[in-house]
């Protein structure tokens, strides 16, 4: 499973775009944001949390229709089907290779762009902290919404409207730990809320969506 | 191969589309043996082969089989243009819990190709790749769904020499395929297997 | 006599067309004597004036946008078990009548709230959930009406009602711990002794009767519809193979 981990993770370097092209879009909408709302610290601090998770969801759900699109059309999820690890173990490679492509570099990229839109002092921790525990969840969820649009000939428009509901938990969480942090108040509950959402997503997405795989496949 | 192992497939029927194309499927493949499908186009082979390969769901009937002995093949090759031919095999290789892809580089004539990029293949160098990965499976039973297209006379007779090593062996095979691959094998035409529609009285809960 | 002989499609086309007429006859008696009992013969609630009455509308679609989800993450749990095939065309038929009382519920609530809390919209939890909801009827539908083959298409949504049930009830919980809201709590609980005044409720109850019978009324008519269509694609496919 390892070996589908790195091939992965092979590919997206070796194709370019993999790793820089999430990252340059949350890039753009952050610059965006301020062009949009005007230029007042005051203002852009406020909503500083949200469009920085906004725009880290909305980057995540860029490249997700490619997690089982590709494999789907050369025939390698045919193949891996009938290998001997379990679709299930090959669905959690696919998140987790999404994630250290996107998730990973999002939460590394965040403190810098929250610098452009005026954060608090002490939201950055916050905000590392919540997209560090929030991202594998979005990379789970939308991993199953990948499975559920693989066979489809235009899933990408599908695929968005499938998985952004199922974002809204996360979201909120998410945010709102990086709004109370740098509010100065308590933050347990939601980011012990996001933790869970994670595990409970990576524990579980992965039956699901190994299923949806395979009922596409026949 | 290590351990026996035999396909026995009892009055099978398969779908495609959720119409059923096949049925009453029976025949036995032994260690050593190969098995070639013959019937027109469109007659259900590769429906036949995704089932057997357990891809889909039998309508009806049996596949007796050891558990994970199959190794299958179909028109695409599952191959990642931007990696080499050895990156390829290798990633296989390990999916499958094998190590060496050197025999399987000789047998298809690769060794030259080895360090080089798989979209820089041509299209039948792609193919022979495709199908020196089923030897890094190091499965006993190859079900394969016409292994010749774009190949050439040459790469032809290096499949089937490939075939009658893994036969000898003690493998097995069953190769959908519309020409002759120049070693012996039994020959089973799937066209008397296709399906009857049923009549209306039974029109009902499968709405097939 | 199992429950499941009704699964069966020809079974189901049977009783479902002797039932039709005395349902469909029962829910127009209900929705007419309740909304002309609720709109005419109710007096105007010391506080809320008129608009009250828009309560015999939003409260019974807003209850059965609710409960046409839980009966799809059923019929689809029926669906992935038994393998019963009405199951997952009921589950299709039910999520457009679900999406409907969802708009209703939504909009009759924007036609309240802009008297009473001087908005037609503001994010609080009920109302940012039945918009999530909404979300979630669309993705369903839309789901049902991309793929191809029928069969993987119910599957496929019977995975996705599951799953989303889960987020959808993740959601609500999440929703509240965003924002406490202005909405008031429910109308009508069991737990409490009274919830609003007599004159009110009987009207109410019957008005819950009566879209709750409409909404089984138009499930079986729709699930009827794609019985039939389902029959005309596979008959078609019959034709194609000769």
């Amino acid at each position: 499973m390892i070996a589908l981990l790195l091939r992965d993770l092979n590919l997206a370097v070796r194709a370019g775009g993999g790793f820089g092209l999430g990252l340059a879009f949350f890039l753009i909408v952050t610059v965006l944001v301020p062009f949009g709302v005007g230029p007042e610290g005051a203002i852009l601090s406020t909503i500083a949390p949200g469009i920085l998770w906004v725009g880290a969801l909305l980057a995540c759900l860029l490249s997700l229709d490619r997690i089982f699109a590709l494999d789907f059309e050369d025939g390698s999820l045919d193949l891996l089907a009938t290998a001997p690890i379990p679709l299930e173990g090959v669905v959690a490679m696919k998140a987790a290779a999404h994630w250290f492509t996107t998730g990973l570099p999002l939460t590394l990229a965040a403190p810098v762009l929250g610098l452009l839109l005026n954060l608090d002092g002490a939201g950055y921790g916050w905000l590392v902290a919540s997209l560090a525990l929030g991202t594998p969840a979005l990379s789970m969820i939308g991993t199953f919404g990948a499975a559920l649009t693989v066979g489809l000939k235009r899933g990408g428009l599908l695929l968005s409207l499938l998985v952004l509901p199922l974002y809204v938990p996360t979201l909120i969480f998410g945010a709102e730990t990086v709004k109370r942090g740098a509010d100065g108040m308590a933050t347990g509950t939601a980011l012990m809320m996001l933790g869970a959402i994670t595990l409970a997503a990576s524990a579980l997405l992965p039956f699901a969506a190994a299923a949806a795989i395979r009922i596409n496949l026949r | 191969m290590r351990y026996p192992m035999e396909m026995i497939v009892s009055d099978l029927a398969c779908a495609r589309g959720g119409v059923p194309v096949l049925e009453g499927v029976s025949f036995t493949l032994a260690a050593g043996q190969a098995l070639l499908l013959r019937g027109p186009n469109g007659i259900g082979k590769t429906t036949l082969l995704r089932t057997l390969a357990g891809l889909q769901p039998a309508l009806a009937g049996q596949v007796s089989v050891p558990p994970e002995t199959m190794a299958y093949a179909a028109h695409a090759d599952g191959l990642k243009a931007t990696l080499t031919v050895t990156e390829n095999l290798q990633f296989w290789a390990r999916i499958f819990g094998q190590r060496g892809i050197d025999r399987a580089l000789e047998d298809f004539n690769l060794t030259d190709l080895a360090g080089r990029a798989a979209q820089n293949l041509s299209a039948g160098q792609k193919r022979r790749l495709g199908l020196a990965r089923l030897l890094v499976t190091g499965r006993p039973i190859w079900v394969l769904d016409e292994p010749t297209v774009s190949l050439d006379v040459a790469s032809v007779a290096l499949f089937g020499a490939a075939v009658r090593r893994h036969l000898d062996g003690g493998g097995a095979a069953l190769i959908a395929t519309h020409i002759d691959l120049g070693f012996p094998a039994g020959q089973l035409d799937v066209t008397p297997f296709r399906a009857q529609p049923r009549g209306l009285d039974h029109f009902d809960e499968a709405f097939a | 006599m199992s429950l499941w002989e009704y699964a069966n499609p020809q079974k189901f086309m049977q009783t479902s067309s002797v039932l039709l007429p005395f349902v469909s006859v029962l829910t127009a008696v209900c929705l007419v004597v309740g909304l002309v009992w609720g709109f005419f013969l109710t007096p105007e609630a010391a506080n809320f004036g008129s608009t009250v009455k828009i309560i015999y509308v939003h409260v019974p679609s807003a209850m059965m946008a609710i409960n046409a989800w839980v009966m799809m993450l059923v019929t689809s749990l029926i669906w992935l078990i038994r393998r019963h095939h009405v199951s997952a065309l009921a589950a299709r038929a039910a999520a457009p009548i679900g999406l409907t009382m969802t708009v209703i519920a939504l909009i009759t609530g924007a036609i309240w709230g802009e008297p009473m809390w001087g908005t037609y919209w503001a994010w609080d939890p009920r109302l940012t959930s039945f918009l999530i909801l909404f979300l979630f009827y669309l993705g369903y539908i839309a789901l049902w009406e991309a793929i191809e083959n029928p069969d993987a298409a119910a599957d496929l949504t019977s995975v996705l009602c599951i799953v989303g049930s889960v987020f959808a009830l993740l959601s609500r919980y999440a929703v509240n711990f965003w924002n406490q809201g202005l909405h008031q709590g429910a109308t009508l609980s069991l737990d409490k002794e009274e919830n609003i005044s007599d004159v009110y409720w009987l009207p109410l109850v019957i008005c819950i009767a009566g879209f709750v019978l409409l909404f089984v009324t138009l499930v079986l008519v729709r699930t009827r519809t794609e019985i039939r269509a389902r029959r005309i694609k596979a008959l078609v496919a019959r034709e194609r193979m000769g």
